[in-house]
């Protein structure tokens, strides 16, 4: 039997992520570039998981891209919104899922999904970044810590600290703020993953939150935001190593159909 | 019908589109006479100043006119370096800037000498005319419409608008130095009857699978019944529009241009300055819009004064959500939608404030696809045309995996 390779390209705001599946079923490999749209993150992310999957370009069989920059990848066979990708590759991943929390670089988004997996309806976040990846850097610099560093810091809080979830810009205020009364950073830390919790809550709980509960996207990775949206939400909330990946995922799986059909 | 459409021999559109250059050029040869000319609000009693034969101009239409030729973010600007917070509405911005006397080459009209308000609406009418009738000094004939907390308008309410309306001829007998005509308030009516009645007819051809319109077509037209519904021309006009729909259908021909593979709902005021960028992703997927609810909102008839009362008190903004959704999902069952587009609009907070129940319930009762975006009617700076094709993309993939199963 000959073997089938498709690839998802997601081609994010701040990040490029691709991930190459054989025969819809097996990953092969997997790439991250921290740039995305417009820049040359889409094809170092490409030449990287060709490389480590030890596959040339024309190996792949199909090509899908998704993403904020989808509509720029010549070489994708077909795209697809990031909606239908995400909710493909949560599906793979959770076969129980209904109800999918992405945070990405520069957007929040709830998604419910059937029980075939489908899409069935969505909210986004408006044209804040207020509850995005982005809010979450601006802080990071303000306290002076790396992005990595938040969740094992939040762990060690004492104190809640309230700080706002209704802008980035006033949010960064009231975080230099609270530093400059001598908050303790992990307090503060702590007080910004409530915030995101709060303004991602809510956008949930428009359309119902539903079990499973996954959540995805490259915030995903901050545990402690995960655990301040399990309390906001009072679901448990699942992921995965392959949070960031996810949409690229469910990119590769659509792929895949494409050609069963 | 055909007979209307042979003896005035033009194009619909082309009848509609001199209509409204009519109505302003009209106002601008009264104010030249020295007559005084009027703003008023799209859905106060225009049968009034007609009667009394008062020149009136639309700063709602003029404004959408200014944002969809590019001019509605100078003017929002010019609002806010006077002190209005952008959280204003953008067609209060807009007629505030220009009011207080900022150039404006897109859509010019008289200055008003007098001011007819009615808050059925929304209730930022209220305070966008109260702030032009202090910035000029002139009267201001306000008519205020309780929100209607039930389905049933109550007897109460019909009393307390009635003794308005008395009081607003009253008021306008005295700027127009004529006295009110009852018979001529009658030919009036009759016209705004014929009117609304060709309008809807026109709009209701949406129903046809496929649609011989798109949906977007009955926002350009609707100029008409907003500056001139109470005129004989604007009957005929809209009659010559739905005979012309009418010969579509047989014809099998439409002003849809493209595959019509799904058929959504248009739900709010349209970004005005965005139209070209709101309809390119439909078009593109094969999405044709068979319903608004904005458009035909301007069409109402009534046979006495107190069902005309109880039709300016049905607004989108002024009835409860019970009525709202029931206004609604009539709208979509007729028009056989398979989808929803929610236009969660920053200039129209009372509108946006209640679509997210609203979707919840279209979903339950309909069962069909509800996207929502983030857009402004006027102000385009409240609009990203790359969150707004994301959207669309996903009520497309929606649609498409409901239709076949999977995507």
């Amino acid at each position: 039997m000959i073997d089938i390779y498709t690839m998802g390209i997601d081609v994010g705001s701040t990040t490029s992520k691709c991930l190459i599946l054989k025969n819809g079923k097996e990953i092969t490999g997997k790439s991250l570039v921290g740039v995305g749209a417009g820049t040359s993150g889409p094809e170092r992310a490409i030449q990287s998981v060709l490389s480590s999957s030890k596959l040339e370009l024309e190996d792949l069989d199909y090509i899908m891209s998704t993403g904020y920059g989808r509509h720029t990848i010549e070489i994708a066979d077909s795209e697809m919104s990031e909606l239908s990708c995400h909710a493909r590759g949560a599906y793979f991943q959770f076969p129980n899922v209904r109800t999918i929390i992405d945070i990405g670089g520069q957007d929040a988004k709830v998604l419910h999904v059937g029980d075939d997996g489908m899409l069935v309806n969505f909210a986004m976040n408006d044209k804040c970044s207020a509850g995005t990846g982005r809010f979450l850097e601006v802080m990071a610099r303000a306290l002076e810590v790396n992005v990595e560093e938040l969740a094992s810091m939040s762990q060690l809080s004492k104190n809640n600290i309230t700080i706002s979830s209704t802008c980035t810009v006033f949010a960064e205020s009231e975080v230099i703020s609270q530093l400059a009364k001598n908050t303790d950073r992990c307090d503060i830390i702590k007080g910004i993953h409530r915030s995101i919790a709060s303004r991602v809550g809510a956008l949930a709980r428009r359309n119902g939150v539903i079990d499973d509960v996954v959540m995805t996207g490259g915030v995903a990775k901050n545990r402690g935001v995960l655990h301040a949206l399990e309390e906001e939400l009072g679901h448990k909330i699942y992921t995965s190593e392959l949070a960031q990946y996810n949409g690229a995922l469910g990119a590769a799986l659509f792929a895949y159909q494409k050609l069963s059909r | 019908m055909n007979d209307v459409k042979k003896d005035l021999k033009k194009p619909a559109k082309i009848m509609l589109r001199e209509i409204v250059d009519k109505v302003y050029a009209e106002a601008w040869e009264a104010k030249k006479r020295g007559e005084p000319v009027g703003w008023s609000s799209s859905k106060f009693p225009a049968e009034i100043a007609e009667t009394l034969g008062l020149k009136v101009c639309y700063p709602e239409n003029q404004a959408a006119a200014i944002a969809a030729k590019h001019g509605g973010k100078r003017m929002c600007e010019y609002a806010e370096s006077l002190g209005y917070d952008n959280d204003i509405c953008g067609y209060a911005r807009i007629s505030l800037a220009f009011a207080a006397g900022a150039e404006c080459e897109e859509k010019p009209m008289p200055q008003p000498d007098f001011l007819l308000c009615c808050n059925n609406i929304c209730n930022c009418m209220t305070k966008w005319y109260e702030n032009i009738a202090r910035m000029h000094n002139i009267p201001l004939i306000m008519i205020d419409i309780p929100y209607n907390n039930t389905p049933e308008v109550n007897d109460e309410n019909i009393t307390y608008i009635r003794a308005q309306f008395e009081n607003a001829i009253k008021q306008l007998e005295k700027i127009s130095g004529k006295k009110f005509n009852t018979e001529k308030f009658k030919r009036v009516c009759e016209n705004a009857n014929r009117t609304a009645k060709a309008w809807l007819k026109a709009c209701s051809f949406c129903q046809y699978k496929p649609s011989p319109l798109s949906g977007f077509d009955l926002f350009n037209h609707m100029a008409v019944v907003v500056t001139a519904r109470c005129r004989k021309e604007s009957a005929e006009a809209f009659e010559a529009l739905a005979a012309e729909y009418e010969e579509s259908v047989n014809n099998g021909t439409s002003t849809w241009h493209y595959d019509e593979n799904y058929r959504i709902m248009f739900e709010g005021i349209p970004c005005w300055p965005e139209l070209q960028n709101l309809f390119r992703p439909l078009k593109e997927k094969g999405i044709n819009t068979t319903a608004i609810v904005y458009a035909p909102a301007f069409g109402f008839v009534y046979n006495n004064m107190d069902e005309m009362i109880r039709a300016y008190c049905k607004a989108p903004n002024s009835v409860c959500l019970e009525t709202g959704v029931d206004w609604r999902e009539g709208i979509c069952r007729e028009n056989k939608v398979d989808g929803i587009l929610v236009h969660y609009n920053r200039s129209c907070k009372p509108w946006s404030g209640y679509m997210p129940e609203m979707e919840r319930r279209f979903r339950k009762d309909l069962g069909v696809a509800v996207v929502g975006f983030d857009g402004d009617q006027a102000d385009p700076r409240n609009f990203a045309n790359a969150q707004y094709i994301t959207r669309v993309e996903g009520l497309y993939e929606i649609m498409e995996s409901k239709k076949n199963g999977g995507l």
